[in-house]
């Protein structure tokens, strides 16, 4: 080409004009298959997008429509006559609140009779309704002599059924609700005893047999104090091994070989650190089983090449420049580091830590190994407490046979994932808000 | 004419001086027996083909060679009869009295207010606010940049041009009250106004401070430094009177160099 | 003027050979100049003086040349150490030459005038002396075009003959003009021109000067011969 071409380089419509005049037909033959080859190139990357976006959307979605009905529930209205002689003021707790919603039931239903029609009447309302009918006397002692209209919850069967999950027109024997429950039923709703109201059950409670009175608030507060441990463990140690490695160690041999061993480290297999946190911590050491401490230290080890890594490599990015100009001024090593490359390196450990946190929250099979995937019915109270974590409450959740426990797996999930979220934005929100442009 | 006026090896009273230095990178030797005196209140500049060790001689002089691994010094340098290779000279208080600016325009990501008053602060050369308000307002106007800033001293100074930024860095080294103020390339990321503004500015500092410059523009070296020395592979080639070195070199690689004539 | 030519911008060499054909160029013209006017004079050949008149204009135009050449090159090429010396001296001695010319032109001129007069013997001892004055022309454009300082400094060394034979040869058209008044209109016009040779040395003087300097960067020491007894002082 004697040309040396502005058109070349100007695009397609300037390329074009000149494979009229000046380019050889050779030349803009190629120039087409260029175009051609890039289009297909862009085309297979939007493809690849559209790919990814499908699977999140479907992947989300199943998780949406089975768990969006976890989220409210069904409540049965019962006038309940807080008998005097049945409750001691000084001690309320100790009442037989069974029996008095039993009583408010049979009343309701006075021509139930017979114990097996008697003790399926009584299973209309979830067993948690005992406490529920404590609740109102203990916030209200003047109840106690009256009758009162309390909301206790449906069972996890009525609650299907209200929902809309079990089919009538299926033969009776198929069907988990008996004809009898469907005519007690009927017949509350056309009284205006039936209601739906949002689960707060859900966010208040610890985990249970009975699927609508099963709570993820254990999980998150478990998750809380697990991932509060691995924080305090891994992020001063984790940012500490990174500048000293980055800024002060000299560069040789042994260097270099911890260098390897952390990275190797961040590629161990989560559940071989469960296995030594189950035959260090709790065998050797004999911390508490299923507690927060020992899980937070095992993520934590977990976490802490993570956060090196992600460590270093902020710390690499400060510009030699800015260590230069401290150093220039007469700053000390100590102070070049702690004035100006850790804080601007600060953002980039934030987020580096953050994402190994989220790691840390998503993880489940190390847990498993110190006997966090126990039953626990109680909110923690402390990182000594036994307690569960998200990810493990969900995977017990899935192993339950109740139907109504479906969907607060999926529940779980979406909670679990909005907690991702939000630590991920977080992390995106510092980056932005911190980035500094040199 | 007289070798006396022909060598020139100091003109001025001698601030630094330089002794059979010595320097090794690990196994590679970087500068070989270089012999060279700084002049008080003087400008030196430093030319050379790229890796002839000008920049090394120049960290040398502040020990910011210190940091580089496996960096090793021998001889003597002499800042004010005080030994600098001495073990026992703290490289940081060294460093308070031999400042230094860099190549490019490198502000601290802070405030204007705060890249002036950072040397001081960790210094405790001021003992309250208002002394400080004064110090930065003082060194922004010996670096000729007071009028621009003043009514931003709170903006970061990042957001400056790349002229101010590096008379920014000037006002940053001199805040400290260095007594010697070594530059290396601090033009070469700057269009010709503001080189020439920093020249000016040199011209002003070199009344009060002794700088030593390292530059790639031998037009840049002619024009504001009283003595002029080439280095070429390690070694100091010749050292004299800028006019002299620029005009009439005595050695054929110095004559060479500036008329480019280099193979 | 030769220089090390390995600049490693070419087109810098270039110019600078260019600059040094031209002085080389207009030497020559000026050492014709010279050359074709005492031959007019000696050969009583109007035309000759003529066309050496014509040549003077040439030198003039090759003179504003390398002046701009010069101009051009400081402003682009920013010249250092050799290269700077090179080309200021290319631009004082292109002065000189042209001032050279000038006092050669200035004896074609007088050629002419004193060529009426009837033959004289005095115009022999006149080639003497303009071949002295060639002969230091010819060295100080050989020392220029080889940058050969030593031969520049004896070149200098050669005025102090050239300021003796052009003394004699005052005291012998004094002599001449006391005997014969009226011969005095031509000796006075080959006074003349023995002085504009006499100059055309001092030039010569100034070139091996500027030959030095661009050569050594050292300027010649102000240990120039001066034998002028005609000012009676000293």
């Amino acid at each position: 080409m004697t040309e040396p071409s502005f058109e070349k380089i100007a695009g397609p419509g300037a390329a074009m004009a000149n494979s009229k005049g000046l380019m050889p037909d050779r030349e803009a033959a190629l120039v087409r298959r260029r175009y051609r080859a890039e289009a297909r190139f862009k085309a297979l990357g939007v493809a690849a997008i559209v790919c990814a976006i499908s699977m999140l959307f479907l992947l989300v979605g199943s998780i949406i429509s089975t768990g969006w009905s976890a989220f409210y529930q069904y409540e049965i209205a019962l006038d309940i006559k807080f008998d005097k002689a049945e409750i001691d003021l000084t001690n309320p707790r100790n009442a037989n609140y069974g029996g008095l919603v039993k009583s408010a039931l049979s009343a309701q239903f006075p021509e139930v009779s017979g114990r097996t029609n008697k003790r399926t009447l009584y299973g209309l309302v979830s067993s948690g309704a005992d406490y529920q009918a404590m609740e109102v006397v203990l916030d209200d002692p003047s109840v106690v002599g009256n009758t009162r209209r309390v909301w206790v919850l449906a069972s996890d069967d009525i609650d299907s059924l209200l929902k809309g999950f079990i089919d009538r027109s299926l033969p009776e024997a198929d069907r988990r609700v008996k004809n009898k429950e469907l005519v007690w039923i009927d017949r509350l709703k056309t009284d205006g005893r039936v209601r739906w109201s949002m689960n707060t059950v859900f966010w208040k409670s610890g985990d249970s047999r009975e699927p609508e009175l099963a709570g993820f608030w254990g999980a998150i507060v478990g998750s809380f104090f697990t991932l509060l441990v691995t924080l305090a463990l891994s992020f001063p140690v984790g940012v500490l091994a990174a500048v000293y490695l980055e800024e002060f160690a000299p560069k040789n041999r042994w260097t270099d070989f911890i260098e390897v061993n952390i990275n190797n480290l961040a590629a161990v297999p989560s559940i071989v650190f469960g296995l030594l946190g189950l035959a260090v911590f709790l065998n050797f050491f004999g911390l508490p089983r299923s507690a927060p401490l020992v899980g937070g230290i095992v993520l934590s080890l977990m976490t802490l090449p993570t956060i090196i890594i992600a460590s270093r490599a902020a710390l690499k990015a400060v510009p030699p420049s800015i260590r230069e100009a401290a150093l220039g001024v007469g700053a000390s090593k100590h102070q070049v580091v702690t004035h100006h490359v850790l804080p601007l390196a600060m953002p980039g450990i934030l987020t580096g830590t953050i994402i190994g946190m989220a790691q840390a929250l998503g993880e489940t099979a190390p847990l498993l190994m110190i006997g966090m995937v126990a039953f626990i019915v109680n909110v923690p109270g402390g990182v000594t407490d036994p307690s569960t974590v998200m990810p493990v409450q969900i995977y017990l959740w899935a192993d339950s046979p109740e139907r109504a426990f479906v969907a607060r797996t999926s529940a779980g999930i979406m909670a679990l994932l909005g907690f991702l979220i939000l630590m991920n934005a977080l992390a995106v929100i510092l980056r932005k808000r911190f980035e500094r442009r040199w | 004419m007289a070798d006396g006026e022909r060598f020139n090896m100091v003109a001025a009273e001698a601030k630094v001086l330089v002794r059979d230095l010595n320097v090794y990178y690990g196994d590679k030797q970087a500068l070989f027996d270089i012999e060279l005196d700084i002049g008080k209140h003087q400008v030196t500049s430093l030319i050379g083909p790229s890796g002839c060790g000008k920049s090394t001689f120049l960290r040398c002089l502040n020990r910011m060679n210190d940091v580089i691994d496996g960096c090793r010094m021998e001889g003597s340098i002499k800042v004010d009869g005080d030994e600098v290779l001495d073990a026992s000279i703290d490289p940081v208080q060294l460093r308070r009295r031999v400042g230094m600016v860099f190549q490019k325009p490198n502000p601290f990501p802070k405030s204007i207010y705060d890249n002036i008053a950072y040397g001081p602060r960790i210094h405790g050369l001021v003992s309250n606010q208002d002394e400080l308000d004064e110090l930065v307002q003082s060194s922004l106007e010996r670096a000729a940049l007071w009028d621009e800033v003043k009514d931003r001293l709170h903006q970061p100074g990042t957001g400056l041009s790349g002229g101010q930024q590096q008379r920014l860095c000037i006002a940053r080294a001199i805040a400290v009250r260095p007594d010697v103020i070594l530059m290396d390339e601090p033009c070469s990321a700057l269009d010709p106004i503001a080189t020439a503004r920093v020249e000016e500015l040199i011209e002003e500092l070199k009344k009060a401070y002794s700088i030593v410059i390292v530059t790639h523009s031998m037009q840049q070296a002619a024009r504001i430094s009283q003595r002029t020395a080439f280095f070429h592979l390690g070694l100091l080639v010749e050292v004299g009177v800028t006019e002299q070195i620029f005009t009439a070199p005595r050695d054929e690689r110095t004559q060479g160099y500036i008329t480019g004539r280099f193979g | 003027m030769q220089t090390s030519n390995d600049h490693i911008v070419r087109s810098f060499n270039n110019d600078l050979n260019d600059l040094s054909a031209k002085i080389g160029k207009m030497g020559g013209q000026a050492e014709a100049i010279l050359q074709d006017s005492i031959q007019a004079l000696v050969r009583r050949d109007a035309d000759l003086a003529l066309r050496a008149v014509e040549a003077d204009r040439r030198v003039d135009a090759l003179d504003a040349e390398i002046e701009a050449a010069v101009v051009r090159m400081l402003a682009l090429r920013q010249p250092m150490a050799i290269d700077l010396r090179v080309i200021i001296s290319a631009l004082k001695i292109a002065q000189a030459l042209e001032r050279i010319a000038d006092h050669a032109k200035n004896g074609a001129k007088r050629a002419i005038i004193i060529n009426r007069a009837p033959p004289m013997e005095q115009v022999r001892s006149i080639v003497r002396l303009s071949e002295v004055a060639r002969d230091m022309l010819r060295g100080v454009l050989d020392a220029y075009a080889n940058g050969d300082a030593n031969s520049a400094v004896k070149i200098r060394d050669r005025d102090e003959d050239l300021d003796l034979l052009y003394e004699g040869y005052f005291r012998e058209c004094l002599t001449y003009m006391m005997e014969d008044s009226r011969s005095i209109t031509a000796c006075t016009h080959l006074l003349f021109i023995a002085k504009n040779i006499e100059r055309i040395g001092d030039h010569c003087t100034g070139i091996a000067e500027n030959v030095y300097y661009a050569v050594t960067g050292d300027r010649l020491g102000p240990a120039r011969p001066k034998s002028d007894q005609l000012l009676g002082d000293k």
